[in-house]
């Protein structure tokens, strides 16, 4: 049974003459601890999926399912315990004036899950932080380790499926190496199954199996990571993707030869 | 690389406050002629506070010395307030990362660029219009009589930063300094608006110094690479040998890009040696 479901998944906003209709009939199956990638430049509607995924938007038609179980527009609270969102930019998904420990006891009050300091301790550890950053506010930390309590914020509920809306674009290359790596060392750990948003056709085939390209709002390619790198696309637009990041490289060797 | 545009020796930049003083740049030295030259590094390695330093838009709080800092005849340590307003945006100008802040989002984009012009020439409205135009059609903008009526926020992010790159152009300085213009971009707008300003360097015969935090583009875009770990130069090689890198910091960042065709299960990730901080 796949983990995540989308079945002609539309969305529009606006409406009469000035509808403006975001996403057209995207298709989606992700297996159960698969981890699936979704590119396409902005606009293209990639965060759009995400959010109907994470409940943010509820006027979306089409059907929508998460480990078998269907979506309703009215979504309960256990969705969210298995359903959980990384953002992109660490400085502005935490509360500037929340410690970590407040920002990661929330949802367990919410959700009236009960050891919470345990379960704060264990999930700091388990991102690579310990229990010293526990009394910290966001502006002590650096832009990784903020990654890493947001990280550690979405797994607090021990979900299955993580939304990763471009979580290491905000970060130097440097920092961005220690979150992919943490990213698919706790995947592979918990088991988790990973959508995957980006625009870096690098991060997406370190850390995806399957990559979808998204234009338009409309889905437009389905590949294997593998397939990707090795040329297979397509698609027009996926192959000037692929183009424009390997330009970089390629021109470079061209320069070494010449 | 023909006449030595920019000449910086031993800049140092420390931030004073009543509490501490933060040590930001230190013993930087470079030549600019023309050529485009990168300067790359992780947030908080100086590398835009070295960009800042040369048009001294720094407040009061930073103390910069030099050995010399000199551009073309003037010495730009000495230079008067006066005389800077005279370099700014006229000689040197600088292009920001992001056009959503650093466009005024009230007045047409046109006026903008006009403003800019109008700020360092003396020439009428109408004429300043003309010039305008015809700069938006140098950074490929397609219907620039339409573009120039429009504000900020009707634009899109590439549209913006080749706006931006045309007010910073226009007149026609001898020295851009890029903070980022490209990272708030995406992947297919971003080599646009890398075209329309190589074009710009290449046919005003500019000199570029371009800041970022992008090994791969850097590599391919520009001549030569100054990589800056905490504040100090640590390796200044051309680009084209990038790959030949010695330093353990810079070896260790390429190493750590993600990379479409060698997938690894792990990311090398970046050891920092104290040693980098004094050697």
């Amino acid at each position: 049974m796949p983990m995540i479901q989308a079945h002609a998944l539309n969305l529009s906003f606006g409406t009469g003459a000035a509808i403006n209709q975001v996403l057209h009939d995207v298709n989606l199956s992700v297996a159960d601890g698969e981890s699936f990638g979704l590119v396409g430049e902005s606009g293209s509607g990639k965060t759009t999926v995400l959010r109907c995924l994470a409940g943010q938007y509820r006027h979306w038609s089409g059907a929508l399912s998460i480990a078998g179980a269907p979506l309703q527009h009215k979504i309960p609270k256990e969705h969210f315990r298995k359903v959980q969102m990384v953002f992109q930019d660490p400085y502005g998904s935490l509360h500037p004036r929340h410690t970590i420990d407040t920002a990661l006891r929330e949802p367990l009050i919410i959700h009236g899950v009960g050891d919470k300091d345990d379960r704060i301790n264990e999930i700091l550890l388990k991102v690579g932080l310990n229990d010293s950053f526990r009394f910290r506010y966001p502006h002590q930390l650096s832009g990784g380790q903020r990654q890493r309590v947001a990280i550690a914020r979405a797994l607090i509920l021990e979900p299955r499926v993580l939304l990763l809306d471009e979580p290491t674009s905000a970060l130097d290359v440097s920092v961005q190496a220690e979150i992919l790596n943490l990213l698919a060392d706790l995947r592979q750990r918990e088991k988790l199954t990973y959508l995957l948003v980006t625009h870096d056709l690098g991060v997406v085939t370190h850390l995806c199996d399957r990559v979808a390209v998204m234009q338009h709002g409309k889905l437009v390619e389905l590949l294997d990571c593998q397939a990707l790198s090795q040329d297979q696309a397509v698609h027009d637009y996926t192959r000037m993707l692929v183009q424009a990041s390997r330009d970089f490289s390629q021109a470079s060797e061209r320069r070494q030869v010449g | 690389m023909s006449a030595i545009k920019l000449n910086v020796q031993g800049l140092d930049v420390r931030f004073v406050s009543s509490q501490k003083e933060t040590h930001a740049v230190r013993d930087v030295s470079f030549t600019l002629g023309r050529e485009k030259l990168a300067i790359v590094g992780e947030s908080g390695s100086g590398k835009s506070t070295v960009g800042r330093s040369l048009l001294k838009l720094h407040p009061p709080s930073a103390k910069i010395t030099a050995k010399a800092m000199t551009f073309g005849e003037v010495d730009l340590l000495s230079a008067s307030e006066k005389a800077m307003q005279k370099i700014r945006g006229q000689r040197i100008s600088m292009i920001m990362q992001d056009p959503k802040y650093s466009l005024n989002p009230v007045v047409k984009v046109g006026e903008q660029i006009a403003e800019a012009y109008l700020a360092h020439h003396k020439a009428s409205r109408s004429d300043a219009r003309e010039r305008v135009l015809r700069m938006l059609e140098q950074v490929h903008i397609r219907d620039p009589q339409r573009v120039y009526n429009l504000y900020p926020h009707e634009v899109s992010g590439g549209m913006g930063q080749r706006i931006m790159i045309a007010m910073m152009v226009i007149t026609r300085p001898e020295v851009i300094i890029a903070d980022e213009p490209t990272s708030a971009l995406d992947v297919s707008v971003r080599q646009q608006v890398l075209n329309v300003l190589e074009e710009l360097v290449d046919q005003q015969q500019m000199g570029l110094i371009f800041v970022s935090h992008d090994l791969n583009l850097v590599r391919n875009y520009c001549d030569r690479v100054l990589v800056m770990y905490a504040g100090r130069v640590v390796e200044s090689l051309a680009a084209c040998d990038l790959h030949y890198a010695e330093h353990p910091y810079t070896r260790g960042l390429l190493a750590a890009l993600p990379s479409m065709d060698n997938r690894r299960a792990h990311l090398p990730v970046l050891k920092r040696d104290p040693l980098w901080l004094t050697q």
